[in-house]
């Protein structure tokens, strides 16, 4: 069988400031029709990119395509001119993007923007009036699994959730009937139960449909079911390409292992370091309300509704909960850092919900948090040293003269070189801003630690090392933590106790390794269930039922 | 627990305004805006000594000449030196300029700083304050303020900046609103950091982009308001000059002595040149991320 694209020594170089990087350096890779072809790396392998140039979707400059070629059905995508460009676009290749909600447009209904390319096809003789266009896309969102969907066809994207709107990108893709479907990253930003549900869907649809697939994604574990073939890149080269089983089972790659070896599987290896006695943190009936008035109405929403729960010394507790169920609100809630409308919060024996502001500053100092985006929770315009040195001198920790010491041990601490002190956040990748985030959360040597999500931006690997970091850091720094996530495996490999949440309310808790084996509740169950196996086996018997 | 202590470290290691300085050195465009503004500055400082002649000193016999060995920029209509008017009415026209935006921009950052990180019910009343002095004609406020008080020329300024901080506070207030909620203000808030700090070292630093850009806008336009204030009677009245009344004058006799236009014309420009390449060069010297080179 000819292969549907063939893409051979692929060359994309970028020219910056900074000089050449060479993005893309001679990558080369097939796909037959109906076949899934995964392209798994860390940020800035080059993975996108590839794909990118292949629809001609990179700027350029600074973009540049060096050499190779890569004939679809015959033609060479790379040379041909900008109106078979669009024709490819329009009716042969379709693209998912990594974030729903972005990729669509606010302003128009998704009805609207799914007839789009039907009603204004190129093509005059493809193109079909509104009436045969609506009934299409309806059977689309009939197919993507969207319920009620002639009603649907004038909602707004607003009204639609993540999952729902990665449903919607995909009936658009397929609109046109395409040969190659590439997705980049489609589930990275979407809860785990939801992940395994587009998985489901991108799978059944390529069977259904015999079209090829590319499939973008930083995380092997996620493409363990779907994916026939392989390709690992790094740095801008092919690492290895081989079947799905060749790559988990049998690879020599000492990069794939690497790859392969960070997801966290399994339970956590540490032991329970929780102290009997009174507990660190007892929080009794907990409500957070906030008043949305975004619409005509008021709306009361109950991000946490009557939460009680209790954090012991040295105790890691995991909490878990899809995106909207109020986990980090509780959090924050914890930390006085939103207001609460009822219930204590009890610190260490004292009740930190009757403190004005200025009498909570004190104890601000002994709980920090570590927020989800490194991006987002730096200051750009502070320098590490600025960054770290604030709340040791704010506090009284150092002063004038040994605070450039504490700075340096600090980041000695988190793993960052001394070197780069005078930098600015945004000189770092995305798992050095974490470590500086910890570090700033560590320097006023606090007892109790609430981490949000603090891995779920970054990359497989990354992720890994940042997790050892945190509990090398509770182990030495004799830490209380509440670790916040909604990725499971995570949670398994890092707390001694899990607490499942869903809309505001505590659905069951338990001893992480417990809670695993024998989920009481069918809601732990359904999430248990949706982790996504890093071995392809399991994970085709598990798809597939 | 002081604030002050935080920002001696700033002195010996490299900070945001260290690093800004040593970028706008690098920007020639800059450099060339500011050494244009000081030069200006310095030349308006120096007029009453270094002027060729008094400014309503007149030469009865010269009157409306053009450029000569003896008046460079030739002469008015009533055969005043037009480059010795040039200079006096600099005085007042960079004076106006920048006091006037100095008092709009210090209550302007302020009032939206302290607008949009509280939010809420403080905002909404705020922000209607600034809503009703947009409202009222600015005009009528410039009257009242002159009749209460009597003409006055440091009124004057404290007037056009009373009226140009409510663009600025709004312009503010959109851009701390979206600070607040970065994680990056919420982390500072959990380590204990007072309000105020929170505001001044988290919050106003980083809208100083737009800040800037605006600022620059406000000078040419602070000066253009003075000229026109001044030339229906309210604002310094003649033999007194400044370029914004220059101009206007010479609008007048542009067919006749197309020099009483173009000279006064040349040094606003000159300044607004300058400020703008200035304005470019601090917004991209006090934004870290881009390039030190």
């Amino acid at each position: 069988m000819a292969a549907l694209l063939d893409v051979k020594n692929l060359k994309v170089h970028f020219h910056t400031r900074n000089g050449l990087v060479k993005a893309v350096d001679d990558v080369s890779f097939s796909v037959n029709p109906g076949e899934t072809l995964a392209i798994v790396g860390e940020s800035g392998s080059g993975k996108s990119v590839t794909c990118y140039s292949l629809l001609d979707l990179l700027p350029k400059p600074p973009a540049k395509i060096e050499g190779g070629t890569a004939m679809f059905d015959g033609e060479d995508l790379l040379t041909c001119n900008k109106d078979r460009m669009r024709h490819f676009r329009g009716n042969d290749i379709a693209m998912i993007f990594q974030d729903p909600m972005t990729s669509l447009n606010p302003n128009l209904t998704v009805g609207e923007q799914l007839i789009e390319p039907l009603i204004y096809h190129p093509d005059k003789e493809r193109r079909q009036d509104r009436a045969t266009a609506k009934l299409r896309a309806i059977e689309l969102l009939n197919e993507v699994g969207i319920v009620d969907s002639e009603r649907r066809f004038d909602s707004y994207p607003h009204e639609f959730s993540g999952g729902m709107r990665q449903r919607v990108m995909i009936a658009m893709a397929l609109i046109n009937e395409p040969r190659l479907l590439i997705c980049d990253e489609p589930t990275t930003a979407l809860d785990v139960t939801i992940q395994a549900q587009i998985l489901e869907l991108i799978k059944k649809l390529q069977q259904s449909r015999d079209v090829a697939v590319i499939f973008i994604s930083h995380d092997l574990g996620v493409v363990a079911g779907i994916a026939d073939k392989i390709l690992v890149m790094c740095n801008g080269v092919a690492m290895e390409s081989g079947t799905t089983d060749n790559i988990f089972y049998k690879t020599k790659d000492d990069y794939t292992k690497r790859l392969l070896s960070a997801i966290p599987e399994g339970a956590k290896t540490m032991k329970n370091r929780a102290q009997a006695g009174s507990p660190l943190v007892e929080a009794k009936n907990i409500r957070t309300w906030f008043k949305d008035f975004s619409g005509s109405k008021t709306i009361t929403v109950k991000a946490v509704d009557d939460m009680s729960l209790t954090i012991k010394r040295g105790e890691i507790l995991g909490l878990v909960g899809e995106s909207g169920s109020g986990k980090s609100t509780l959090g924050r809630s914890i930390l006085q850092l939103v207001p609460t409308q009822e219930g204590t919060v009890t610190f260490d024996g004292t009740d930190l919900t009757s403190l004005s502001p200025k009498q909570m500053v004190p104890w601000r100092r002994r709980m920090q948090m570590i927020f989800q985006d490194p991006y987002a929770s730096l200051n750009p315009r502070m320098t590490v040293f600025e960054t770290l040195a604030e709340p040791l001198l704010y506090h009284g920790i150092a002063n004038k003269h040994n605070v450039t010491e504490q700075v340096q041990a600090l980041m000695d601490d988190v793993g960052l070189a001394r070197a780069h002190m005078r930098k600015y956040p945004h000189e770092f990748s995305g798992g050095q801003r974490q470590r500086i985030a910890i570090g700033r959360a560590i320097a006023t040597k606090p007892e109790l630690i609430i981490a949000d999500e603090p891995v779920s931006a970054l990359d497989v690997t990354i992720q890994a090392q940042i997790l050892d970091l945190i509990l090398n850091l509770v182990e030495r720094h004799n830490l209380t933590m509440m670790f916040i996530s909604h990725d499971l495996s995570v949670v398994r490999y890092i707390s001694d106790r899990v607490m499942v949440m869903h809309h505001g309310v505590l659905v069951e808790q338990g001893n992480t390794e417990t809670l695993w084996a024998k989920p009481k509740k069918a809601y732990t169950k359904n999430l248990l269930k949706a982790i996504p196996l890093a071995d392809p086996k399991s994970e085709r018997t598990r798809l597939s039922n | 627990m002081n604030s002050n202590s935080i920002d001696a470290t700033a002195e010996k290691g490299t900070s945001l305004w260290e690093d800004a300085w040593i970028k706008l050195r690098k920007n020639r465009l800059a450099l060339i805006g500011l050494g244009l503004l000081i030069f200006l500055c310095v030349v308006s400082l120096l007029t009453p000594w270094i002027a060729p002649y008094g400014y309503e000193e007149q030469d009865l016999l010269m009157g409306a000449t053009p450029p000569s060995a003896e008046h460079w920029l030739g002469t008015d209509i009533f055969g005043r030196d037009m480059l010795t008017r040039i200079m006096w009415g600099g005085r007042v026209s960079l004076m106006v300029g920048f006091i006037a935006t100095a008092v709009a921009l210090a209550i302007g950052v302020i009032y939206g700083a302290v607008a949009g990180y509280v939010g809420g019910r403080v905002d909404a009343v705020m922000m209607r304050l600034v809503d009703i002095l947009y409202a009222l004609p600015f005009m009528i406020f410039i009257i009242l303020l002159m009749v209460v008080f009597g003409r006055n020329l440091l009124l004057l300024f404290f007037a056009i900046g009373a009226v140009e901080w409510l663009t600025m506070a709004r312009i503010v207030r959109g851009q701390v609103m979206s600070l607040r909620k970065q994680e990056f203000v919420e982390a500072a808030h959990s380590l204990g950091l007072s309000q105020w700090i929170i505001i001044r070292r988290h919050i106003i630093p980083n809208t100083l982009g737009p800040v800037i850009v605006y600022t620059t806008l406000t000078i040419p336009s602070v000066m253009l308001l003075e000229a026109f204030l001044s030339f229906l009677g309210l604002g310094i009245q003649p033999p007194q000059s400044s370029w914004g009344l220059l101009i206007n004058y010479g609008v007048e006799t542009m067919e006749e002595y197309p020099w009483l236009l173009i000279f006064p014309g040349i040094a606003l420009s000159l300044t607004l040149f300058a400020l703008n390449f200035l304005g470019d060069g601090l917004r991209d010297a006090l934004d870290p991320r881009t390039a030190k080179d």
